[in-house]
């Protein structure tokens, strides 16, 4: 291997730090047993102790938690079943129209979406709170989901579904028991896109929020404007903790399922038997 | 045996399997199947051979119900199945990439079927080690698709499709992913378990000589059309057709204008400085028609003095000779300019053989040698 030289340390060590020394920063201080939140005074896990006594945070999680487990399920079935019908369906009028227009929510600023969302919800009357905070997470994450998805489904071999026809499946009989199982990882992925997505929103959350369905984000967003404390720096780095899991995991599910495809390959060619 | 007296095409008050009549399909403006009327019996291996884009693909995905005619009617045992669906057909297909699902074992493949029809699961393990048996794959019947070998995969495609015993079983190029000494056996494997279930196979390969040797019949196809059905051995020893004789293994073929000679007989003026052949037709030909003369290079004799007794004749050089091993092809230019393929069989050693390049040749070949073709 070669070795690195002195240009291609600093630029890295400058590039990493510039990504994670903030939040390197905020887990070092969220372990701080002082309250002023730049004074190290000792190493303590008294701020997770005090955040588990905190109603009002452990409230706001089990709000942001519950979003995040309806919604980003929701955007897997919608985003699953919008992938196969773009990438399955044929030729319909306006294919490659709508096939666009699940992208564009990739693109569209947070603020807009939120707003746009606002409007509708009073427009027909429906009432803040968890609710619309689903449909408004649902909404934004089910692209994801659905280029996830639809990436994988292009690189599926057609004539396994029509196997499943040919011995007797009827079309959903072919979807569940054939192509389902097969693109699983992606749906899974997906899933894990569409979790962490929701756990971390502020914009569109505080936007469809109502009364009594204070999220996480938007907690910790509130508390900061009356002072940084070391109670929310322990709840960042819990927060940074569930997402780092879970992205770790959605990466590493598609990983392997290349590595294995590689794999499988190979042994194939080389015709074990 | 039986197999010599099959031949239930030739039997007047015979009732086909597969009835396809008048059938046309079309994807937009494209004509894939054209006016195609066809008869397939039972216990029939027929074979559907052709170039790539002649449509044989999209017969066999109609027969399977992936497709459906533009017009016509397809009838299965008596009844129409234009527009029902794959599931609820008495048909099974074998793919061409197998489409073996990689997430079950090939116990689990091979049962997928069964387990759909409702059968008992009794009788859905009696019936899977059955098929496990016939194919030979009794010791991998817990691996899964991707720990197997190709030729494996192959056995295991077609006990999942033969497991529900299925009328009919289609075939799409079923080999194509063997090499070639492992498909020349399996070929007599496909033989050996059609002929044992009594199924009725229907096999689209573009490979003339698989065709050939499993096939009880052969349509050769071409643009959408059937050219010619009939059984291999008159398939190549009475095309009707150039494009049939041409497709099926090698020919010469030498135009020329017809002049009767006799009953059943005919001379063929070809080149003003040569002799006219003299070929045998039960097809009639009139005075002055323009005809081709298919000759197969085996029926060509090659010799260094002329021939006494010959009806066929022409002196010419030798350009080239293809060494086959077991055969030689000699290309011998005739005077005139026509290049004439001729095959011997090597039955002495190389170094014995006494034509080489160059040679001054004859060859010739019998009146009944040739068939007379119009088009």
């Amino acid at each position: 291997m070669r070795r690195a030289s002195w240009f291609n340390v600093t630029s890295l060590t400058l590039g990493f730090a510039f990504l994670y020394l903030p939040m390197v920063l905020l887990v070092f201080y969220s372990f701080n047993s002082s309250k002023l939140v730049t004074v190290w005074a000792g190493f303590s896990t008294k701020w997770y102790g005090e955040l588990i006594r905190n109603e009002a945070f452990l409230d706001a999680a089990v709000v942001t938690l519950k979003v995040a487990v309806i919604s980003s399920t929701l955007a897997t079935i919608l985003g699953t079943m919008a992938a196969y019908v773009l990438v399955r369906g044929g030729k319909f009028l306006g294919r490659t129209l709508f096939s666009g227009m699940i992208y564009a929510p990739l693109v569209m600023p947070e603020v807009i979406t939120g707003l746009s969302l606002l409007l509708l919800f009073i427009g027909i009357g429906l009432d803040r709170g968890v609710l619309t905070i689903v449909l408004a997470h649902t909404t934004f994450s089910m692209c994801y989901v659905s280029v996830v998805v639809s990436s994988r489904l292009v690189t599926f071999d057609r004539s396994l579904e029509e196997a499943a026809l040919d011995l007797g499946c009827s079309p959903f009989d072919a979807f569940r028991l054939v192509t389902l199982p097969i693109i699983a990882p992606a749906v899974i992925s997906g899933w894990l896109l569409a979790f962490t997505l929701s756990l971390d929103d502020l914009v569109i959350a505080s936007f469809t929020t109502g009364p009594s369905s204070t999220t996480l984000p938007i907690k910790i967003w509130s508390a900061v404007r009356l002072g940084v404390s070391p109670e929310i720096n322990a709840l960042s780095t819990i927060m940074i903790g569930v997402v780092t899991v879970g992205v770790i995991t959605a990466s590493l599910i598609s990983k392997r399922r290349t590595v294995k495809a590689q794999q499988d390959l190979q042994a194939a060619e080389r015709g074990i038997s | 045996m039986s197999q010599t007296n099959f031949s239930p095409w030739d039997d007047p008050n015979g009732k086909p399997l597969i009835r396809f009549d008048n059938v046309t399909k079309k994807f937009g403006e494209f004509v894939a199947i054209d006016g195609l009327t066809l008869d397939i019996y039972e216990r029939e291996f027929f074979a559907l051979l052709g170039p790539s884009g002649c449509g044989k693909t999209t017969m066999m995905r109609m027969l399977a119900g992936f497709e459906n005619p533009t017009s016509g009617t397809m009838e299965l045992a008596g009844k129409n199945i234009a527009g029902v669906p794959p599931n609820k057909r008495a048909v099974n297909m074998m793919f061409q990439s197998y489409a073996l699902f990689p997430h079950l074992t090939v116990w689990d493949n091979i049962a997928f079927g069964l387990k759909r029809g409702g059968v008992p699961k009794q009788q859905i393990g009696t019936r899977v080690e059955e098929m496990l048996k016939l194919t030979r794959l009794t010791k991998f019947a817990r691996r899964k698709p991707h720990q197997i070998s190709g030729g494996q995969r192959q056995r295991v495609a077609l006990a999942r499709s033969l497991a529900k015993a299925p009328k009919l079983l289609l075939l799409d190029e079923p080999l194509g992913a063997l090499d070639k000494k492992l498909r020349q056996d399996t070929q007599f494997e496909l033989m050996d378990i059609q002929e044992s279930t009594g199924t009725t196979f229907v096999i689209v390969t573009h490979d003339q000589e698989e065709a050939m040797t499993v096939a009880s019949r052969v349509a050769v196809m071409d643009e959408g059309r059937i050219i010619q059905v009939a059984t291999p051995d008159r398939i190549y020893e009475a095309p009707n057709s150039v494009y049939v004789a041409d497709f099926i293994g090698d020919v010469n073929i030498i135009e020329g204008t017809v002049k009767p000679a006799g009953e059943d007989l005919y001379h063929i003026d070809w080149n003003p400085n040569q002799a006219p052949l003299l070929a045998a037709s039960e097809r009639p030909f009139s005075d002055g028609q323009t005809a081709h003369l298919a000759i197969r290079p085996e029926k060509i004799t090659i010799s260094t003095e002329q021939p006494v007794d010959a009806k066929n004749t022409a002196k010419g050089t030798v350009l080239d000779i293809a060494y086959l091993g077991n055969l030689s092809t000699y290309y011998v230019q005739l005077e005139g300019g026509q290049i004439v393929k001729a095959q011997t069989a090597n039955t002495r050693r190389l170094s014995r053989r006494s034509i080489t390049w160059e040679d001054q040749v004859w060859i010739s070949w019998s009146a009944t040698a040739g068939v007379l073709l119009d088009q």
